[in-house]
């Protein structure tokens, strides 16, 4: 059944001139949605004009209301001629059908034209009455509600995560329709636009319905892609986590009994387990280990043994890459050879296209979150990041239904979906059937952190999902094993809520109180999940640091945001990997077969690279890790940033040795000597400037009987490849590994020059790529979001090691300029530094950053060794929690795709090529890792790691009073404005403020294009001002919602395209976001600080029922 | 090998004052950036040539983004495009219209026109200034005259209301748009000596006093110009000279006024009859606009020169006559 959409158009200003002769504009506005479209009256001669004008009524289906946007053109009135577009504005309605988010748009919008940018602003008014309707069969969804936020959205709770949701939808690209041909460059961005707009809202509407049939009303984590494919056709698709969220009552948040205590303040600090920390009730029950339980449940060994042997046998059909933890690549081959395996059998593997629709499982079986945050308890251990990759040809599946001859209506879907969609989603299907086996090879039943995407090039096209292997409790999940009565009994304690009550300043330590009684402290979430007889790859355990009772890896890999109850040591860093390769030119299946062929050794080179980098930095665990690859004709990029920081659970990494190969030469001794002083200089430099000083003196502290690791590990090691060196080592090292390089060849010369050229973070910065910056917890109000682009020309004929060293010194250098643009913020995080590269054509590489500067408050830095040194003395409490079975998991397996089955397999290239390329590349891998090994039996130095104590600190005064009073330094100064400013992060949250209201998502897409390119200041010039027109779109839209802040922004595309030679540029922009509504918390009802002691049971209690 | 295209965006638009200056000081952006390098700000932030060249370039880019808004500062309030604190704006403003004295100097009084523009490039050769800030300075002088000339109500406060600048600011430009607009003549070598801010005070002084808003504050008054009945009435002065006992009384009166202020005092107690006459010859040409134009210069020859005054006599007999007069 229908709404009413209606909608009114004020006034408009700052029109641009639009009649020479008299300087001025007769301008009218019309009125579209869907089929309909209204008028308003010339206003004549003004460039300020006041239409004011009726309520223009729109009566459509709430599906319509869903798909399409409201399309409001201005023009000028000409007598004689057609009239001139000035300019349009879409308004996304969305926000408007959703009870809890806004109920108007009223306000300045931009009227943007995709040649000229902005032209001046117009006022409307727009509403929406929705009639219920409650029609079992509806094609809407309207009210279901989406985020793009990858956690519980703050000021809501989850009651319960349903799971995976995905849904793509396809069209044919209108620039390559033939009708492109004659239209002008303006009419066919429009209708580009128009038509993305469209798909994004069916494609809303579509994942909306999925929602509701799993019963859930939310969409978290939402994140939507588009592929540009060219010829073929474009595809917008999504993948999100369905939830059903209950808002927090907002009443709340002023009165005594302060619900903040619930909120996990993911945000602002580690949980501080302050003074209060001791004394806290312990309220659950008998801390009884179920992990051995839950173990067999799961019966690993067999799960493992047959995902071995499907790794081996059953040719999946990616690349798997970065078994996470499995990372402790290093000193023993084990690790390194375990990966080749997975690397060269991926490449062995070829993918099947068609590997059979019996081995799609439904959606809703893929245990996939896209969540990246989580609150506390929900994650109980984290396996590593798993990550499956796919070369696919474009062409080939091109839909000869989808012909250039055929014309057909816009949105006229149902005319092919039935074919399209069905390529894209069994590509993505075969992905993440990989994606899961992976996990389950882990020992692990979910997938969080989960993301996809796609880099294209001609017409080839990888595909690539990454996520991180866990095992998450139950309690807030659907297919538990609990009955619903259970769960529903159990309910007030597993409610959370996220911080939108949360005090900055002083929540910190009671944040995660409330949940001492189920949750692990810090340490849980790092304990293994597999089996350590059977583990999917040798990795070295060793006994948890902090509780000392579960088996932990030495080196720990995640997709995910720092748990925010982990107890961490010191501070994070951004780490990267940058590599280049060059590549044949080729075409379709050729090309594809180069590529996939390449794909295994871009990888395990950015995974060395990264552990590399890890160990200089003295630190063992990856957060966020995002490994992004871009093709190009002649190249392929990767580039894997990530937050690199050192968990106190893990064992303290070892250094790295530098081994030589001819030990006769002295001179070159001395050079490897030198070297090898340089490298301990940087990590023992890097302990002191991230603050890496793991205190010593658990292990008498705790007193636990500390089983022999080394004779455990060797138990374990025995059962693995490459045993005897390992154990061997074990002997001369003890716990402390070294990280062998050996430089008898010049690729090890430039890894070796690459770590020491990676220049550190200038005085008063850190960079992080996660949320937020372990060890750093009084952010002030100050933040400053922004984008930066570049693009470098590259010389042809150049050699890997040459591209290398472009591409990681434009890395660098792009980030030299960030510190120095913003120096003025010091000190200073740069958080979630989003990364993309591109290879817009031949010899050019483009990098965007988009990322937010936050100041903090220096005087607290010295808190951080306080707390993580108390944290250690925190007991590990066992998770008592029921762990979580998917029923469907193991028959699932049996489904795998059968690649000797598959028929035709477009991505079936070159099998036996690529078969006969890696398997030999595969030996001289081998060889390199026995060198390195026999290395490391000749000199089995180490470096004995520095124990710096960090007990001076612990009597530091806890300077909080001061350093809230301090964040809640407000920007009033900036109301006096007669724009409203609106904030923009890529974070969820803003820190010194407390968000009271999701508006709706943002979800924009814009064309620009130039056929002046001198004239508007170049290339530069030209995005410039693109980029900065985009923000205003985005801030005016928001505004117009009546919000003041975007969360969660991110800009997914950024397409740019040049012909300096015609003076022409066009670029596409794609950003996303939550609008949201926040007060400062200075403006909040002052809640003083005693609230935070008080007990949150009770408040965590009230708020469940 | 070379970076193809390089920019920066923030939400909130960062500009950085030093560059700024520089921008407006029409500086290259190789010349900018080895300023800002002898500046030390490299030490200071750990910076490099390259980061420092990207960061200029990038500022410039954004303030000649800006530089159309700050022809209105009262449209960069109210524009989307660029998040600017409200500080931030007046900053911009403020400096954007600030302007270099010795330049002023050369185009004061001379009439804000394309011949004048054309001229510029020997200004910029004799002040030292450069010709893209001479420009800038000039098309600033020339838009506010252009905004406020057929303006109603007090010029300092349409000056203040319509560039949103401060009030000092505003006093000045008050003052070249009067004297562009009564076409003064300050170029002449006897007035080389005398300041803007000598003739910025002289044009307040005229604009409070002589001009038609002086006279009554109804709606329609206009500051800009001189009020033509009052000139005419200047003509009557002629009787301080030739009256006897008016110029007596004239002298005591302003003898009094002077005792022990001056130290040319007994001079000017002497010359009394000789000094007033110049001054009310001058007073009594000025209804014809020639003579307008050397107000200044009539002043300096007919009355300074003769006696060799001081400048702060000059100043405060003037004061001192026009109060007589209009009380």
């Amino acid at each position: 059944m229908p709404g009413k959409l209606k909608a009114k158009i004020v006034a408009g200003r700052h029109l641009p001139v639009m009649d020479r002769a008299s300087d001025l504009t007769d301008a009218f506005v019309e009125v579209k949605f869907g089929n309909t479209t209204f008028k308003t009256d010339v206003y004549p001669k003004s460039l300020n004009p006041q239409w004011n004008s009726e309520w223009f009524k729109f009566e459509v289906d709430d599906e319509d209301l869903q798909d399409e946007p409201l399309q409001i053109t201005v023009l000028d009135h000409d007598t004689y001629s057609a009239n001139d577009a000035i300019g349009k504005v879409y308004i996304d309605i969305d926000p408007l059908l959703c009870s809890e988010a806004a109920t108007v748009i009223s306000g300045w919008l931009p009227i943007y034209d995709t040649i000229h940018g902005i032209r001046g602003e117009i006022n409307v008014l727009v509403k929406v009455d929705l009639f219920n309707d409650l029609n079992r069969f509806r094609q809407s969804s309207c009210g279901v509600k989406f985020f793009c936020t990858t956690s519980i959205p703050r000021c809501y709770r989850a009651i319960m995560v349903h799971g995976f949701v995905e849904e793509l939808v396809v069209n044919e690209d209108p620039e390559y329709q033939w009708i492109d041909r004659i239209r002008t460059p303006r009419a066919s961005n429009e209708a580009r636009q128009r038509l993305i707009f469209l798909m994004s809202g069916e494609l809303q509407r579509k994942i909306g319905l999925k929602v509701l049939e799993m019963g859930g009303n939310a969409v978290v984590g939402y994140l939507q892609c588009f592929d540009l494919e060219g010829e073929s056709g474009l595809v917008v698709r999504a993948i999100g986590t369905a939830c059903t969220l209950e808002k927090i009552s907002s009443t709340l948040p002023a009165t005594a009994t302060h619900p903040s205590n619930s909120s996990p303040s993911k945000d602002m600090k580690e949980p501080g387990f302050g003074e209060e920390a001791p004394g806290v009730p312990l309220s659950s029950g008998p801390p009884t280990p179920l992990r051995a339980q839950t173990f067999s449940s799961f019966s690993p060994s067999k799960s493992y043994s047959r995902q071995s042997s499907s790794s081996d046998t059953e040719l999946s059909l990616t690349p798997k890459t970065g078994m996470g933890s499995g990372g402790s690549a290093g000193k023993e081959g084990g690790p390194l050879k375990a990966l080749l395996r997975q690397q060269t059998q991926s490449a062995l593997e070829q993918r099947g296209v068609s590997s059979s629709s019996e081995a799609f499982v439904r959606t809703g079986e893929y245990p996939f979150f896209t969540l990246a945050a989580f609150p506390p308890g929900f994650l109980l251990h984290v396996g590593g990041v798993v990550s499956a990759r796919s070369v696919k040809l474009l062409d080939r599946i091109h839909n000869p239904a989808l012909g250039n001859t055929r014309s057909y209506k816009l949105l006229d879907w149902n005319s092919f979906t039935a074919d399209e969609p069905e390529t894209r989603d069994a590509w993505w299907e075969e992905i993440r059937q990989e994606i899961k086996s992976h996990a389950k090879a882990l020992g692990c039943h979910a997938v969080v952190g989960y993301s996809e995407s796609t880099s294209i090039c001609e017409e080839v096209c990888i595909l690539s999902a990454s996520g991180t292997a866990a095992i998450l409790s139950s309690r807030f999940m659907q297919d538990g094993p609990l009955d619903t009565e259970h769960r529903l009994s159990r309910q007030p304690l597993c409610v959370f809520s996220t911080g939108s009550e949360r005090v900055e300043g002083d929540m910190g330590s009671s944040a995660s109180l409330g949940f001492e009684e189920v949750v692990s402290p810090g340490c849980g979430f790092c304990h293994i999940p597999y089996d350590e007889l059977n583990i999917p790859f040798p990795a070295q355990l060793t006994y948890c640091y902090c509780c000392r009772r579960y088996k932990v890896p030495d080196v720990l890999f995640t997709t995910i945001d720092l748990p925010t109850e982990a107890n961490v040591t010191g501070k994070g860093c951004l780490i990267q990997a940058r590599l280049c390769r060059t590549k044949k030119k080729a075409q379709g299946e050729g090309n594809a077969t180069v590529i996939s062929n390449l794909l295994p050794f871009l990888e395990y080179e950015l995974h060395t690279q990264l552990m590399n980098k890890l160990k200089l930095r003295g630190m063992n665990a990856l957060f966020g890790l995002r490994i992004q690859i871009s093709v190009g004709e002649t190249m392929l990029l990767g580039l894997a940033s990530a937050t690199g920081v050192y968990l106190t659970a893990l064992p303290s990494p070892g250094g790295i040795q530098i081994a030589g190969k001819t030990p006769s030469d002295i001179t070159y001794e001395q050079h490897i000597s030198n070297m090898q002083k340089k490298i301990n200089d940087t990590i023992a430099k890097n302990k002191e400037l991230y603050e890496i000083n793991p205190p010593e003196v658990v292990e008498e502290i705790i007193g636990s009987p500390i089983p022999e690791p080394r004779q455990r590990s060797r138990l374990f090691r025995s059962q693995s490849e490459s045993s005897d060196e390992v154990s061997e080592l074990d002997l001369s090292h003890g716990k402390k590994d070294a990280f062998v390089l050996e430089i008898d060849d010049t690729d090890a010369v430039e890894d070796i020059h690459a770590l020491l050229t990676d220049s550190p973070t200038p005085a008063g910065f850190y960079s992080c790529n996660t949320e937020i910056m372990p060890g750093i917890q009084n952010w002030t109000s100050a933040i400053q979001m922004f984008t930066s682009v570049r693009v470098f020309r590259l010389n042809a004929n150049l050699t890997n090691q040459g591209l290398n060293k472009i591409f990681s010194d434009l890395c660098e250098n792009l980030l030299k300029s960030l510190y120095f643009k913003l120096r003025s913020m010091v000190p200073c995080c740069l958080c979630h530094l989003n990364f993309t590269v591109a290879i817009p054509e031949d010899e050019l590489i483009q990098v965007a950053v988009t990322a937010v500067a936050m100041s903090f408050d220096k005087e607290q830095l010295l808190e951080n060794g306080k707390q993580s040194g108390e944290k250690t003395l925190i007991k590990a409490i066992t998770e008592n929690d029921e762990q979580l079975q998917f029923n469907l998991e193991l028959n699932a397996e049996t489904s795998a795709p059968n690649p000797l089955s598959s028929p035709k397999g477009l991505s079936e290239v070159g099998s036996h090529l690529s078969a006969r390329a890696s398997s030999v590349d595969y030996s001289s891998f081998a060889d390199r890792c026995s060198s390195w090994i026999e290395q490391l039996k000749l000199k089995a130095h180490t470096i004995r790691r520095g124990s710096v104590k960090t007990t001076s600190s612990m009597e530091k005064a806890s300077p909080l009073p001061e350093g809230r009073s301090r964040s809640l330094r407000s920007n009033r100064s900036y109301s006096g404005s007669s724009v409203a400013v609106v904030k923009m992060t890529p974070l969820s949250f803003i820190p010194g403020a407390k968000i009271i209201k999701y508006l709706g998502i943002i979800n924009m897409f814009f064309i620009r294009e130039t056929t002046s390119l001198r004239e508007e200041g170049g290339v530069s010039g030209f995005l410039h001002t693109f980029i900065a027109e985009v923000f205003a779109m985005v801030r005016a839209h928001v505004a117009a919602l009546g919000g003041n802040a975007v969360v969660s922004y991110s800009m997914k595309e950024c397409v740019f395209m040049e012909n300096p030679n015609k003076n022409q540029a066009q670029c596409l922009i794609n950003v996303s976001g939550d609008a949201v509504m926040f007060v400062r918390e200075s403006e909040l009802e002052s809640t003083s600080v005693q609230t935070q002691s008080a007990t949150t049971h009770t408040s965590n209690g009230a708020e469940g029922t | 090998m070379s970076v193809e295209l390089d920019v920066f965006v923030g939400n909130t638009t960062i500009m950085d004052k030093e560059v700024y200056q520089l921008w407006l000081n029409g500086y290259t952006v190789n010349d900018a950036v080895k300023v800002r390098i002898e500046g030390g700000v490299m030490e200071e932030c750990e910076a490099s040539a390259e980061v420092l060249l990207s960061d200029t370039m990038d500022q410039y880019r954004t303030f000649q983004m800006c530089e159309r808004l700050l022809h209105h500062p009262a449209k960069l309030a109210n524009q989307l495009l660029f998040q600017i604190p409200p500080d931030r704006q007046a900053m911009l403003i403020e400096r954007y219209y600030a302007f270099d004295d010795s330049f002023v100097r050369e185009v004061l009084g001379k009439k804000l026109s394309k011949g004048t523009k054309k001229d510029l490039d020997d200004v910029s050769t004799k002040t030292g200034i450069t010709l893209k800030s001479c420009r800038r300075q000039f098309d600033n002088f020339k838009r506010v005259f252009k905004v406020v000339e057929e303006l109603k109500g007090p010029l300092v406060e349409n000056i203040r209301q319509h560039f949103l600048l401060p009030d000092q600011l505003a006093r000045d430009y008050a003052a070249i748009v009067f004297f562009a607009n009564n076409r003064f003549e300050t170029g002449k070598k006897k007035l080389h000596y005398l300041t803007f801010q000598d003739f910025a005070f002289c044009a307040g002084q005229l604009i409070n006093n002589w001009t038609l808003g002086a006279v009554d504050n109804i709606m329609e008054d206009m500051d800009v110009d001189l009020d033509k009945e009052f000139l005419q009435e200047l003509k009557d002065l002629k009787i301080l000279i030739t009256d006897k006992d008016l110029l007596d009384q004239h002298k005591s009166l302003v003898c009094t006024a002077l005792r022990g202020k001056t130290n040319v005092f007994n001079e000017m107690e002497a010359n009394f009859k000789n000094l007033s006459r110049g001054l009310v010859n001058i007073a009594a040409k000025l209804i014809n606009a020639k003579d307008v134009r050397d107000f200044f210069i009539d002043l300096v020859e007919k009355f300074i020169e003769p006696f060799s005054l001081c400048l702060l006599y000059m100043g405060v007999i003037k004061s001192c006559i026009l109060r007589m007069y209009h009380d």
